[in-house]
């Protein structure tokens, strides 16, 4: 009796003292737990919507709309499928995100940089800036740029005129836009051969200063290339461009590109407040290279521009990009809030009107989800991409 | 001899040579200094005019705003309807009992030296809910009830905000601990949570949360619409807050880990003791940015119909009896959410400053 006791006990502690045991039970439990509510929330829709007489299914994608949407990158009118909505509402999405990230980018750079500088005045001015516009909430920023600024310009007989081509009024902002006559192609082609030309350009230049250690004014040459080659290809063909120029006909504008009121105010508002956070992330960045790596290359020989360019930037990138790609993300998920000022985005187009006019709501939700899944992954993606890119590789 | 008559060296002190070391120290500094100071006069002036010199303080009526400069009348005489949405006139003493005890319980916080600092802090955030708990929504004790359709203003950010900094930060501990568990299906069900809540706009989840709950929930039980925003803002934020405490904790060295084990500490304790305040304190800017935007991101309630401060302003900003009062609508929400945000983020700088044991260089 006694020696079983004791040759059973080198199997370990009881089973529930054990690690693995353990393991095993709590994630029994919590797959048990999923499943369990996950079939009860099936359940319940699926009875909730039988009694309230809601179909499922994607067949309703095909059914015609039969609503207007005051912005269509796409072809669309009213008697267009539902389907076609979601197209609408999803490129007018990818539209303002693309035109918020480039113009944040740009202004949170500068404003970054800035709040660095040795000038007291411009560091104090882009710090107030940063600390006022990130402390108020977007929503409340498009409602000012949208009720309180864009709505009070004048009608569009006394339009804002910049140099008799671009328009500003309450109705919105117009630019003249190009028409590409035939011929324009070989401009076309002309881009692609300067592109092809620049980076030919530049590995030869590479593989020659590592060759003899000669400098080649690589960015120099590229930038006339790249200008000289299309300005000949036009010029040769013709010049097969013309403006569309807006005017006034009647009360209201004609020609040229409208930005809908809708539009600028969103725009304005995502770029100005996403570059507050984004002047941080660089100014932090840049100060997390150390002084050192500065004087060095100072001690180097290098001047400022160049140390600038292969010391500190590299190094600052390696910190900028993360949290970069974060506000990427931030600003195309902020892009729903259009549906507040009316901008037809794909909230407000899809999980919107189409969603009231249909009820079928379980699918539209999901379809949006998915899209705004989609692209989060793939701005992260490509972000992730261009990190390795510029990551110290260190061995 | 001559020498030691020697006169101190000139423009290296002084207002001058300040100026010429901060403002004026290239041509192209000195081009940015007149550039910037030149926009600075051109507009801080009209700016302070229309604030404050040609606003129009005194009157109670639409025609008594006579002046070039803001209309405060609109605001002071919609500053109940602001602060307190529809919450009845003869019950807003619950209201203001609440703001008091939210102010006696922060207040001090700022205030370094302050008896009782802690224990105030840990009042406002175990006691403080309870006794709002009862005191807003009424209807126990013999307090008369008041619906939670009723909540509005400033009163319903504040409820909003406080409920879902709370709440998210207990679950986003739970969900990072999760995403770093050595269980691969615990460890994949957070993942998967995380990734999915952080990948949509906060604006779906809302519209998920009062379209299609309901559609999940077994006939009968229905959340009102108020804790429904609720369980949405504070699931999408918990996710943010996740990835915040998952950083902190990847940045806990192995060893801490291994000595906490080797004590024979078990799991729960081995966090809960060794871990987390360690791991806490890594991160503590990042925890008061997702608090931060938190708070900004209570406005989005107004989208499905909740009144909270910018909801209550919004709606009547385009009253016809007042003429283009949105501005001065505006920066009175602005100025409400600026404080708020801006007194928050001092306080972590504070805060981090304190608890700074010499980690970081």
């Amino acid at each position: 009796m006694k020696k079983q006791t004791t040759q059973s006990s080198p199997a370990g502690p009881r089973p529930w003292y054990d690690p693995r045991v353990r393991s095993i039970f709590f994630q029994i439990v919590a797959i048990a737990l999923v499943a369990w509510g996950g079939w009860t929330l099936v359940d319940n829709t699926l009875s909730n919507m039988e009694s309230r007489g809601i179909s499922t299914g994607f067949g309703f994608l095909d059914e015609s709309a039969g609503f207007a949407i005051i912005m269509h990158l796409v072809p669309y009118d009213a008697t267009m499928s539902y389907g076609r909505t979601f197209w609408v509402g999803l490129t007018n999405t990818l539209l303002v995100s693309a035109m918020g990230i480039v113009a944040a980018t740009i202004l949170g750079f500068i404003i970054g940089v800035a709040r660095l500088s040795n000038n007291w005045l411009v560091a104090k001015i882009s710090l107030v800036y940063i600390e006022v516009i990130r402390n108020i909430p977007l929503l409340l920023q498009i409602f000012f740029w949208y009720f309180a600024v864009l709505s009070n310009l004048p009608s569009p007989r006394q339009s804002v005129d910049v140099g008799g081509a671009v328009f500003l009024n309450n109705r919105g902002l117009y630019l003249p836009e190009p028409l590409t006559q035939d011929g324009f192609g070989l401009v076309w082609a002309a881009i692609i051969i300067a592109i092809a030309a620049v980076a030919g350009l530049k590995t030869w230049a590479r593989k020659r200063q590592l060759a003899t250690g000669e400098i080649f004014p690589t960015f120099k040459v590229g930038a006339a290339i790249m200008v000289l080659l299309p300005v000949v290809a036009y010029a040769s063909a013709g010049q097969p461009l013309e403006w569309d120029i807006p005017a006034l006909k009647g009360f209201n504008f004609g020609g040229g590109i409208t930005l809908i009121p809708e539009l600028a105010a969103l725009w304005i508002a995502l770029s100005l407040y996403t570059a507050s956070f984004i002047a941080e992330i660089v100014r932090s960045g840049i100060l997390s290279v150390s002084k050192g790596q500065t004087e060095a290359a100072k001690a180097l020989g290098l001047p400022n521009g160049l140390s600038l360019r292969l010391v500190v930037i590299p190094q600052a990138m390696r910190v900028i990009i993360p949290p970069l790609t974060s506000q990427y993300l931030n600003l195309v998920k902020n892009s729903s809030l259009a549906t507040a000022i009316g901008y037809p985005d794909l909230v407000a187009v899809f999980m919107g009107t189409t969603l009231n006019q249909t009820g079928q709501a379980v699918e539209v939700v999901a379809i949006t989800m998915a899209v705004y899944l989609t692209i989060s992954l793939l701005i992260s993606l490509f972000m992730n991409i261009y990190n390795r890119a510029v990551a110290i590789k260190e061995r | 001899m001559a020498e030691s008559t020697m006169k101190p060296p000139k423009k290296t002190l002084g207002p001058i040579s300040w100026m010429r070391q901060h403002l004026f120290s290239t041509w192209y500094n000195s081009l940015l200094t007149l550039l910037v100071g030149y926009l600075i006069v051109t507009s801080v002036g009209p700016l302070l005019n229309w604030v404050f010199l040609d606003a129009n303080f005194k009157g109670s009526e639409p025609g008594d705003c006579t002046g070039a400069g803001a209309c405060w009348l609109f605001v002071s005489q919609r500053l109940n309807f602001f602060i307190y949405g529809f919450y009845p006139d003869e019950l807003q003493w619950r209201v203001d009992a609440m703001f008091l005890l939210l102010a006696v319980a922060f207040v001090p916080q700022f205030i370094e030296r302050f008896p009782g600092r802690k224990w105030l802090g840990l009042f406002g955030i175990t006691g403080l809910p309870i006794i709002g708990y009862f005191l807003i929504p009424g209807g126990l004790l013999g307090l008369e009830p008041v619906e939670s359709t009723k909540w509005g203003g400033l009163m319903l950010t504040l409820i909003l905000a406080y409920i879902g900094i709370l709440a998210s930060l207990p679950i986003g501990i739970l969900l990072a601990l999760g995403r770093r568990s050595d269980m691969p299906i615990i460890r994949g069900l957070c993942v998967v949570f995380i990734e999915v809540w952080r990948a949509v706009p906060l604006i779906t989840v809302l519209f998920m949360a009062s379209v299609m709950l309901p559609l999940f929930l077994p006939d009968g039980m229905n959340f009102e619409k108020l804790l429904r925003a609720l369980i949405g803002i504070t699931l999408w934020q918990s996710a943010y807050m996740a990835e915040v405490i998952r950083g902190g904790l990847q940045a806990i060295p192995r060893g801490q880990y291994e000595a906490a084990s080797a004590l024979g500490l078990g799991y729960w304790k081995k966090m809960g003791l060794i871990i987390l305040p360690q791991a806490l304190k890594f991160v503590i800017p990042g925890i008061v940015n997702t608090f931060i935007s938190l708070f900004k991101d209570t406005t989005l309630v107004l989208i499905i119909g909740l009144f909270d401060v910018l909801g209550t302003v919004q709606s009547t900003v385009t009253d016809p009896a007042w003429q283009n009062v949105a501005v001065e609508g505006y920066v009175f929400v602005a100025f409400c959410f600026w404080v708020f945000c801006f007194g928050i983020s001092r306080y972590s700088q504070n805060l981090e400053r304190k608890l700074d044991t010499g980690h970081k260089t």
